[in-house]
């Protein structure tokens, strides 16, 4: 059968992963991409935790708003993304540097 | 060392080689199949976890909707068209010392602790999953299922307006 643990592992290395592609990208589009990752690795753990009360169900149900919240946000970002590259004619965060000093 | 725990390696590797090419490639499109696949590994790591309708929502969410909002994302904001959307890396230093730092404290907390009686480590089907999960959804979450329809609604209203091209007057 599956070992528990694995998900607790490849959760945390999902999670690493989508800190570095947030960090290293300069691109507003593969920053949501390393944020959909890290909410994924998540969504691991929260199902790998569902096993301490495997009828109740609660972790999976969590998993499930989860994804929910995930999707607003890819959505509002997104179109936050595109109106930003319209203004500007950029996708690059660190060039839209209208309120610095 | 069965079938199905074999066929629960495959997936784990390849979620993880996905997350691993996702930091290294620079073309944002490739970057958003890349995601597709780590995304349909993980719905098939959720199948053999016994979360069947986690793996079909996030098939149906993910795969479905997230990935094709990103895809014409990646369309509308490359700058020429024909070019591909390439981008730069900065701060990889930083960003891997950082990312390693964080993997090693986590791999450090999770050897340490022990979550799970030994008997439990594996596993177990709820028989009824789905049914409990339906049930649930109407009964004792019924709350949160309500107020996550309203977010949506509101997150997409929103977005639409956001990303509207429609000048408005008063702004």
């Amino acid at each position: 059968m599956v070992p528990v643990y694995h998900f607790l592992w490849l959760g945390a290395f999902l999670f690493c992963a989508g800190l570095m592609v947030i960090i290293t990208k300069r691109n507003a589009i593969m920053v949501l991409l390393g944020i959909e990752l890290m909410l994924n690795a998540s969504n691991l753990n929260l199902v790998a935790f569902n096993q301490l009360h495997p009828a109740h169900l609660s972790g999976q149900m969590f998993a499930l708003f989860v994804i929910i919240v995930a999707v607003c946000e890819a959505a509002v970002g997104l179109a936050i993304v595109l109106r930003v590259y319209q203004h500007y004619q950029t996708s690059v965060p660190d060039e839209v540097t209208d309120l610095k000093d | 060392m069965n079938f199905v725990t074999i066929l629960f390696y495959f997936f784990e590797a390849v979620a993880a080689l996905a997350a691993l090419s996702l930091v290294l490639v620079r073309n944002v499109f490739y970057g958003a199949l890349i995601l597709v696949v780590c995304l349909l590994s993980l719905a098939a790591i959720y199948v053999l976890a016994f979360a069947e309708f986690v793996a079909v929502t996030q098939i149906l969410i993910y795969a479905g909707g997230i990935l094709v909002v990103i895809i014409f994302g990646v369309m509308l904001t490359a700058k020429i068209a024909g070019k591909p959307l390439v981008v730069k890396h900065t701060n990889v230093w930083g960003g891997t010392l950082a990312c390693v730092a964080l993997f090693t404290l986590l791999l450090y907390f999770l050897s340490s602790q022990k979550f799970f009686e030994d008997g439990k480590d594996k596993m177990q089907a709820a028989d009824t999953a789905i049914n409990t999960i339906g049930f649930g959804l109407m009964t004792e979450f019924v709350l949160p299922f309500e107020v996550a329809g309203i977010l949506l609604l509101a997150a997409l209203i929103g977005a639409a307006v956001i990303a509207s091209s429609i000048k408005s007057r008063n702004v």
